[in-house]
Order: C-alpha cells, then sequence, then structure tokens
C-alpha cells in the first residue's frame, strides 16, 4: 500500500509548519487520525460486498477533508468504520490510529464507548433520525455531558448545555432546550445535533453529508458556522459529500472516492481546480454550469461498479474515455504528483510496470518536472 | 442579457415571436386542513415546447402547485386551462382523456414503480388507463423505452433490478408512452449521482427537441434549473416572488430572496447574502410581503400590503416594494 503522501513527509519536515498549518500532507507525526490501508467488508447472507479497500488518510487538527464520491463509492463507510458503527455483519482490517490511543479497530466494544463522543464524534445526515423524539433538545445534550462526565453537577450540565446551544448560532437557547425535535426547524435540528456533537470538546469531529437535508439558504448558514467551529475548537475533520460545491466551500484537502478508494487525493483548490484523475475530471464535467450549452452535458457512461462485480484492473476503467489495456487488467496505486497530490492513475505513471498491481510499498520517489510531464519513478515492490 | 434569451434559434424560447401558451394556472390557492396555506396565489403559463423551471425552496409550495396542475390535489380556488380545456372542471373520462396530455416524473422512481410490476408493464399501465388496445399498447411502449435508450430486455425486469439512474429513464418512458404536451418533473434528477444526472439531463433536452413537449422543471437544485430552463418562476412561502428569463434571472436578480438564494449555493462565486433565520411557518405567514422577516432590505411599508408581481423589463417580473419604487 502506498502511504498517503510518502514523500511529502521530507516535504513537510523541510518546509516546516505552513500557512494556517494546513498545508501538511499525510504520513506526519501530528495526525490525530491515522488510517492505513482500511478495509471495510459486508456479509450478509453469503453474499459480500467490499465497501472500503484499501483507504489511506490522516486527519489534522483544524483541518477539515473532504470525502467526495458518488453514492456507493464507500466515502460514508470509511467515515463510520473509523467510529466501529456496524454491527456484526461488517469486518475491518488494516488499522484506524487515534493519536493517544491505538488502534481503535482493535479497540473493545467498552473502550469505542469512551471514544465515541469525547474523541470522535459525529455529525449525521439527516437531524431528525439523529434526535429522539420523545425528548427534549436540552435533555438529549445533557445526556452526552453527563454520560461522558464531562460536568460536574446536574446544574453545571444544564448550564453548559445552553451555552452550547448559544455557540451553534441558536437564537433563543433556553427556548431551544426545552423543545421537543419536532418543534423546530430542520436548521434548528442540525444546530441542536452539531451541538450534541461537539459537547465533549471531540479531537475528531465526523460529518457525514452535514447539509444534504437542508435548503440552500440553511446550507449557507451551517457550513459558515461549521467553519468557524472548527477554526475555534481546531478539531480535525472529515466530512463526507456527494456535493462538488460543499466540498469546494469548506474543503482544506480532498479525497475522491470510487467504488472503495480513494482515487485523487490533494489540497481541495487544486483537486477541483485542476484534476488529474479522469474520475474527479468527468465527475466536474457533468455538473451543469453556464458555459455548458442545454443538453450538451458531459455525462460519464454506464454505472458506478456494483460492489462485488469489480471489473479487473481500475474500477474506474470502464467508464474512463482514456483507458487502456493496461487499465483494464491492472490496478493503479496513487502515486505522488507535485504540488502534495496523489492520484491513481496509470495515465499519470506510464513508467511503472505490471507490477503496479500488487501493492507497493511506501517510498516511491516524485521528480517533479514541468506540469503534465512529472515522472513518477515508484519503487511498486510488493509489501 | 436579456436578448440572448430571446435570440436563441429555439422558437419557443421565451420572449421569441408569439410563443403558444399551453398550460394557463391563474391564481391558484390551497390551504390544507391544518391551516397550512402551502399556495398562496400563484399564476404561471407554460408555452408550447418551453421549459419553465420553479424552484424555491422546500415547504415554498411548488411540489403543491404541481400536484394541482396534475388533477392529483384539487385547488381550493384558481383556474387551470390546458389548451383550451378547463382542469379544474373536468372529471371521469374526460379528466383520464386530459391526464394522457399531462404526464409526471417524479423525484423518486424507486416509490413511484409499483414493486410487483415489471417495467414493461408499468409503462403499458398509462396506456390501459387511456383504453387503448393491445397491439397498439406494445408498439407504443416499445417506442417510448427505444426513446429513452432502454434495451428491451429491461421490460421484464422489476423495479429493484434496475439502478437509479435506469429506473429514472423507465420513468421518462412511462411518461412518454401518452404521448404529453405537458411532463412536470417533481425533482426528477435530484435523487441522481451527477454523473448519471448529467445522463438524464441530455435525455430531456433531446426528447424536448425531437417530441416538442413543454417541461415544467421543479427543482431546488438551482444549476440544474438554469442549465435546462427558457424561463425560471421563484416561488416563496406558497407566492411566486419573481419571473424571468433563465439568462436574466441569472444575470440580473431584482428580488432580494432571489438574489439571496443565488448567492446560497455552494461555489456560486457571488457575493454571499446571508439570510438569518429560516422561512416563517406557513400556518402563520408574516403580513405584507412573506419575506420581510428575512430580508436583508426591508422596510416598514413591507409589512403593511403584499406586493404584487411588477413588470420591471420586459418578460421580467418581480413582487417587491422597492423594485415598484424604483420602477416607477
Amino acid at each position: 500500500m502506498t502511504t498517503l503522501a510518502t514523500t511529502s513527509d521530507a516535504d513537510t519536515m523541510a518546509d516546516g509548519p505552513t500557512p494556517a498549518g494546513r498545508d501538511s500532507a499525510g504520513g506526519d507525526s501530528n495526525a490525530t487520525l491515522r488510517l492505513r490501508d482500511l478495509h471495510t467488508t459486508f456479509s450478509s447472507r453469503g453474499l459480500t460486498v467490499h465497501a472500503v479497500r484499501g483507504v489511506d488518510l490522516d486527519l489534522h487538527p483544524g483541518e477539515i477533508t473532504v470525502l467526495l464520491g458518488e453514492s456507493g463509492s464507500g466515502k460514508s463507510v470509511t467515515a463510520k468504520s473509523v467510529m466501529r458503527l456496524y454491527g456484526a455483519n461488517a469486518t475491518f482490517a488494516g488499522t484506524v490510529e487515534l493519536d493517544g490511543r491505538g488502534d481503535l479497530l482493535a479497540a473493545g466494544p467498552k473502550e469505542m464507548l469512551s471514544v465515541r463522543g469525547p474523541e470522535i464524534a459525529l455529525i449525521p445526515q439527516d437531524p431528525s433520525a439523529a434526535l429522539d423524539p420523545l425528548r427534549r433538545i436540552g435533555a438529549q445534550i445533557v445526556e452526552v455531558l453527563r454520560q461522558h462526565k464531562a460536568v460536574p453537577t446536574k446544574a453545571a450540565a444544564k448550564a453548559r448545555a445552553l451555552e452550547l446551544l448559544g455557540q451553534v448560532g441558536i437564537p433563543d437557547p433556553a427556548r431551544v432546550y426545552r423543545s421537543f425535535p419536532h418543534e423546530l426547524s430542520g436548521g434548528m435540528r442540525q444546530r441542536a445535533v452539531i451541538a450534541i456533537a461537539v459537547s465533549c470538546d471531540p479531537r475528531v469531529l465526523i460529518a457525514d453529508e452535514p447539509t444534504t437535508a437542508l435548503d440552500v439558504t440553511v446550507q449557507a448558514q451551517i457550513l459558515a458556522l461549521f467553519r468557524s467551529l472548527i477554526d475555534r475548537m481546531g478539531s480535525a475533520v472529515l466530512l463526507v459529500t456527494h456535493d462538488v460545491g460543499v466540498a469546494e466551500e469548506v474543503g482544506d484537502r480532498i479525497g475522491v472516492m470510487y467504488a472503495g478508494r480513494i482515487v485523487e487525493y490533494g489540497p481541495a483548490a487544486d483537486v477541483l481546480g485542476a484534476p488529474r484523475h479522469p474520475y474527479t475530471r468527468a465527475l466536474l464535467d457533468s455538473i451543469p454550469s453556464p458555459g455548458v450549452a442545454r443538453g450538451q452535458l458531459r455525462s460519464i457512461t454506464g454505472q458506478p461498479p456494483v460492489s462485488g462485480e469489480l471489473p479487473p484492473g481500475c474500477a474506474f476503467a470502464p467508464r474512463c474515455p482514456d483507458a487502456h489495456d493496461r487499465c483494464r487488467a491492472t490496478d493503479p496505486v496513487l502515486v505522488d504528483l507535485p504540488g502534495r497530490r496523489l492520484a491513481a492513475c496509470h495515465l499519470l505513471s506510464p513508467d511503472d510496470g505490471p507490477a503496479a498491481a500488487s501493492a507497493g510499498a511506501a517510498g516511491s520517489t516524485t521528480t517533479a518536472g514541468p506540469e503534465g510531464t512529472d515522472r513518477t519513478e515508484g519503487e511498486e515492490s510488493a509489501a | 442579457m436579456s436578448a440572448t434569451a430571446e435570440l436563441t434559434d429555439d422558437p419557443t424560447a421565451a420572449g421569441s415571436l408569439r410563443p403558444t401558451p399551453l398550460l394557463v394556472v391563474n391564481d391558484l390557492v390551497k390551504t390544507f386542513g391544518n391551516g397550512v396555506r402551502a399556495v398562496d396565489g400563484v399564476s404561471l403559463t407554460v408555452h408550447k415546447g418551453e421549459t419553465l423551471g420553479l424552484v424555491g425552496e422546500s415547504g415554498c409550495g411548488k411540489s403543491t402547485t404541481a400536484k394541482m396542475i396534475l388533477r392529483l390535489l384539487a385547488p381550493d380556488a384558481g383556474l387551470i386551462l390546458l389548451g383550451d380545456d378547463d382542469l379544474t372542471a373536468v372529471r371521469g373520462r374526460q379528466l383520464r382523456q386530459m391526464r394522457a396530455r399531462m404526464q409526471l416524473v417524479p423525484q423518486d422512481p424507486q416509490t413511484s414503480f409499483n414493486p410487483r410490476l415489471s417495467i414493461r408493464s408499468s409503462i403499458e399501465f398509462n396506456l390501459r388507463a387511456q383504453r387503448i388496445e393491445k397491439a397498439e399498447r406494445a408498439r407504443r411502449v416499445a417506442e417510448a423505452m427505444e426513446r429513452v435508450g432502454m434495451p428491451m430486455a429491461y421490460g421484464q425486469r422489476f423495479p429493484h433490478e434496475l439502478s437509479g439512474g435506469q429506473l429514472q429513464r423507465a420513468a421518462i418512458a412511462r411518461a412518454l408512452v401518452t404521448s404529453p404536451e405537458l411532463i412536470v418533473c417533481d425533482e426528477a434528477v435530484s435523487a441522481l449521482d451527477k454523473s448519471i444526472q448529467a445522463q438524464v439531463l441530455n435525455l430531456l433536452v433531446e426528447l424536448q427537441q425531437d417530441l416538442g413537449m413543454a417541461y415544467l422543471f421543479i427543482s431546488h437544485d438551482l444549476s440544474v434549473v438554469e442549465h435546462l430552463s427558457d424561463r425560471v418562476l421563484v416561488m416563496y412561502l406558497g407566492r411566486v416572488v419573481e419571473e424571468a428569463s433563465a439568462a436574466q434571472l441569472w444575470a440580473r436578480p431584482r428580488h432580494p430572496y432571489t438574489e439571496a438564494l443565488l448567492s446560497a449555493a455552494p461555489s456560486s462565486g457571488r457575493t454571499r447574502i446571508m439570510l438569518t433565520g429560516d422561512p416563517p411557518s406557513p400556518v402563520n405567514p408574516p403580513s405584507g410581503c412573506t419575506f420581510r422577516t428575512r430580508c436583508p432590505v426591508a422596510l416598514p411599508a413591507c409589512a403593511e400590503e403584499r406586493p404584487l408581481l411588477q413588470v420591471t423589463d420586459p418578460h421580467h417580473l418581480v413582487a417587491c416594494v422597492n423594485e415598484a419604487r424604483t420602477a416607477a
């Protein structure tokens, strides 16, 4: 497995802290959460679905890392695997290392209970489903605070809950504290859910399509709130979305997922501004934009592969306009590109041999040439 | 900017030589039993062969308007004309015949197909309702499936055996099969992934060019509406607040709500106008202009009187006190 941004290790060290601390690529030691070769497989009734197929990712404090992809790409499963929010039908492989807590995939159920909430918190897509409809908002926040012993007394819990509701931009915390979820609008409910998520000051926040259920004017409010909360709290954030606009607006880094893998990774503006992987390019092209004549959208032909029926070679090859024989035969690995970027595409590394199919070890080096002529001298020996 | 819309080679585009009205809706009102005034005096016209976009946030009444147009819901007041026929008055056999002329492509094909009918049967069902004989039905089902690029073999499959994109093609075929003059697309591509959405949007445009039906295209996705529509209506809390050609609306939105809406789209490149709060409850809407509680430029006068749609530029209507004043 290629570790994310293996060569960037050296870069980071050499460059030292970069503006806003947001330029350290993966692999360095200050990551709060490190995913290495994460695999998640679901099996039921003899059917096996390999939803996540080897994801490496580092999350850094104060930084929003976006997993962008279409349905079935494995982005949500990656995020929820971190919290181990799956039942017995899910099996994991690889490691999810939380700074100071070791590998979460090896942790017992009891330990996970102390991780979820204080260490890693989740903001789910649908706030109505996340809140208990029969209990008041205040009680639901107090419950979390008391459960994790974040406050000494009941009175302190109430005070803290009111403070949290204020922090997430609720104009009338006392009223919302007493309200039932159905008495609130969608935007207010999502704010309440965010208040619960940040109540124990988690080091890692996982936001799974946090604004997808909201209207666009409310989405703008929530995204602005989210960004300011992260800047203040310094949590490391993994944000899952299918919406390129949301990714562009709040993402510091983006990992584009396709068929259970990250196929492209790098600084958000660069990945969306100048995508290198054909899938990222095609995805951006398929979005209606003012310059495109009506009915002339550049759609991607065919369908994403169904998990369990993956084509040999690159999973995107059957839909890729530039696919050639090698793409259909061997699966490309992520290679380093200039600008601390990574992409998994044979077209970007014309030199690597068929050995690339077997997982390459860390240590590929990149010779950065002029744009477009980068050459990767990958050392793609089997791990 | 308005010139671009008028100079398009499509003869049915907004503002060109006398488009023929196909659907005329006048002053439609619907109040539900729980006191929600979902639609509060909506008027609109869809011309033959054009695409009218209808945008607005959840609860603004866009789907309710569509349902009344399709006669799936009875309006409390108002007029709906399809061609020369008053849709609110017809019933029985006549209504059934009218239904062939207007069809729906709903948001979620998974729930709009009978899970126990094959795709073919579902499409054919639409023709059975029209009492069309068997041989003709078979011919037309095959034609509709071919039009949407669906292999005939898929006809034998059941809804759960198709992907979202394929099923949406089937839903379009089901709408096409009666040769409608109007197709209402209610968030028809919203549930689809972007790469599949582009395929379906291209298909809708191609079908319109070949067959010449009109679309009433309802969506909360502004970029999709901009891409597809000739003219666009913006709704807020049961009312139309602005109406213009798509080009004009995006180039120069006049209503403060439209401005905020367009600027709120992520990465729109516009200066963000952040609205405070949520849309008020339609059970107890604010007096006067319903947008005034969130409007960044509201005046005391806005609470007094409900602003009416006023013509500002040719083919550009805005319901705002500020606009009326500057125009006067």
